[in-house]
């Protein structure tokens, strides 16, 4: 009985942790594909860049682990502004086959260029010590790191529902996720807001890369391996929700981190099938408006 | 889109010319460069594959990732039964494309029923479940090692698979033949212009009372099948099938060499499967870190200025050369 306990414990911590990575990688997917439905599969590679970035920080720079996340934060939503506005932007009018089409090209190239770049091999995250340890709360260890990334995940769900609920500017997304065609005409500049929801959303996912550098190992085929994980929990959760994304991304991390230790065998394969039945009941996803 | 709509008025008009020239290429390839023949029978697999997907993506308008789930049900249905000793190679190929299309029928009624992300999520969830499948299950489909032991018997009992390619570029050219001539016939087919209807204005069919739905999944499990006996047929002419089948890299690669040649286009694939495998040869040389980057580069460039691909470009240079001459013929260049 005991064991079983210690079994549940460590999945609901470990499956928390993964999922709240998954979450703040993911959360700046939902909003951009809410508000200009632009299929854009390339965000796994902000979040591999920030990733890649606060680590070389940490390393060559010698920063401490939450200034060089902040940095390579910032350091990716400004990327993201200039891609953007050299390539995206091409691309908001046409044709879903066409934006899967550059994305997935952008994908390849930042695959190639982390390469060339970083080699092939994974990176190797040196924790600071503060964060490294155990810490025993009622007889049992948790692993600090993960404690950390639970808590940062809240924060930044709560930070961005504040944000999109409370605010005037999240005033104004919501009403560009819900029909932008009238948030133009009621005066809002929706063009200079998605670049900003863009670049929000790619630091925010360089900001999960880095984050979650220890759970998901940052190497060059990151983008790629992890992409369906990032769908799935845009799509599970509905296009443009806050909310969405962060039941499904608890689903998710907490179901996949089950099978895992539970049925290992089959473990991805119940994973998928779950995600069929959500889909299959509601198809534009578990917070998703159906119009 | 004006343009694709011309194609199918012209290939409505009959056989003309310029179809057979893919035919005598295939000829030209057979008696002067023998010594290309196996890489030639793997370019006919993939065009046979791209065909499939055009139907869906280029006609349809049906954007996918997960397209390698249906030929790797073929692949590994025709390699399964053919190591049972189920070694007819057109039954095996029926066999494969049956599989592959009630696959496509049972998966197309949960995925068609999203759209965007979702759909392609979905798609490529399915190839993962396959995939997961057919590694957890070694003692049917030989899991990470491959499935070996694919032997099958003489074409019409008369031609056996040699080692040099010959049979097997013939046949697959003979298959890929077969399979160009039932999509052609379907695209000009009044169900073909409704699938056009659909990708053009999906609400507007509904509305004159086309069946969207369902002629979408009749269309998903047409593809699915013809793309399964793509696979099929990759088994029996590399007589191996390996779990790469149901990779997601396949599923990029028939839609990279689709939209080279020009999606919805009935020859596309024609022409994207050998630019693709030729780019390939050039630049990979070496090292594949160089040909992802390339083949990146190749995709961002396609998309935001060569839409339509080869084709594509071709047919926008003949209407703006048809616009010249006709300002020069009304006398104001």
């Amino acid at each position: 009985m005991a064991s079983l306990l210690s079994v549940i414990v460590s999945i609901v911590f470990h499956g928390l942790a993964y999922a709240m990575v998954l979450y703040v990688i993911s959360v700046g997917l939902s909003l951009t594909m809410g508000m200009l439905n632009f299929v854009n599969l390339a965000h796994g590679v902000f979040a591999m860049a920030g990733g890649y970035a606060a680590l070389w920080i940490m390393k060559a720079q010698g920063a401490p682990f939450t200034l060089a996340l902040l940095m390579s934060a910032l350091l990716v939503a400004l990327a993201s502004i200039v891609l953007e506005r050299l390539l995206y932007r091409r691309l908001y009018g046409a044709g879903e086959l066409d934006q899967t089409l550059m994305t997935i090209g952008l994908i390849f190239m930042a695959t190639a260029a982390a390469h060339f770049a970083f080699g092939p091999l994974p990176q190797r995250v040196d924790l600071p010590p503060v964060i490294s340890g155990h810490f025993f709360v009622a007889g049992r260890d948790f692993p600090t790191y993960r404690a950390f990334l639970i808590a940062a995940g809240c924060v930044m769900f709560l930070v961005l529902w504040f944000g999109i609920e409370r605010t005037l500017v999240g005033a104004r997304i919501r009403a560009a996720v819900d029909n932008r065609s009238m948030a133009q005409c009621v005066g809002i500049n929706t063009s200079r807001l998605f670049t900003t929801v863009f670049a929000l959303g790619s630091g925010v996912a360089g900001l999960g890369g880095g984050l979650g550098a220890d759970i998901i190992a940052i190497a060059p085929g990151y983008a790629m391996e992890h992409l369906i994980y990032f769908l799935i929990v845009v799509s599970m959760g509905g296009l443009g929700s806050i909310t969405g994304a962060f039941v499904a991304a608890l689903i998710l991390g907490i179901g996949d981190t089950a099978c895992k230790i539970l049925i290992p065998e089959v473990g991805a394969f119940f994973v998928y099938a779950a995600v069929f039945v959500v889909l299959l009941i509601r198809p534009a996803g578990l917070f998703g408006r159906t119009t | 889109m004006t343009s694709i709509g011309a194609e199918q008025q012209s290939l409505a008009r009959g056989f003309r010319l310029p179809e057979l020239l893919p035919w005598l290429a295939l000829c030209a390839l057979y008696v002067f460069l023998p010594e290309l023949l196996p890489l030639g029978t793997q370019i006919l697999v993939m065009i046979i594959f791209a065909l499939s997907l055009d139907l869906l993506l280029g006609y349809t308008g049906i954007v996918t990732l997960g397209h390698a789930a249906y030929f790797g049900v073929g692949a590994y249905t025709s390699g399964m039964l053919a190591v049972a000793g189920w070694d007819g190679p057109f039954t095996g190929l029926a066999a494969g494309a049956t599989a592959a299309a009630v696959a496509g029928f049972v998966m197309g009624l949960v995925i068609l029923r999203t759209k965007g992300l979702a759909l392609l999520m979905l798609g490529m969830a399915v190839t993962l479940i396959f995939y997961e499948l057919a590694n957890h299950f070694p003692a049917w489909t030989g899991g990470a090692d491959g499935l070996q032991g694919i032997s099958v018997k003489p074409i019409f009992g008369l031609f056996e698979f040699d080692m040099y390619g010959k049979v097997g570029f013939a046949y697959a050219a003979l298959v890929l033949l077969a399979c160009l001539l039932f999509v052609r016939h379907l695209v000009l087919s009044p169900f073909g212009r409704s699938l056009v209807g659909i990708r053009e204005n999906a609400t507007r069919m509904t509305a004159i009372g086309v069946p969207v739905q369902q002629r979408k999944l009749i269309a998903f499990s047409i593809a699915a099948g013809i793309a399964g006996m793509a696979g099929a047929l990759s088994a029996q002419t590399n007589q191996f099938v390996g779990l790469n089948v149901l990779s997601f890299e396949l599923s990029g690669t028939v839609l990279i060499v689709l939209v080279l040649g020009g999606a919805g286009r009935l020859y596309g694939a024609f022409l994207g499967a050998p630019i693709y495998f030729a780019a390939q040869d050039i630049l990979a040389k070496g090292d594949p870190v160089y040909w992802l980057f390339w083949l990146g580069l190749i995709l961002i460039v396609v998309a935001t200025f060569a839409r339509g691909g080869v084709l594509g470009l071709y047919g926008s240079l003949m209407q703006r050369f048809a616009a010249q001459r006709l300002r020069l013929k009304r006398g104001n260049p």
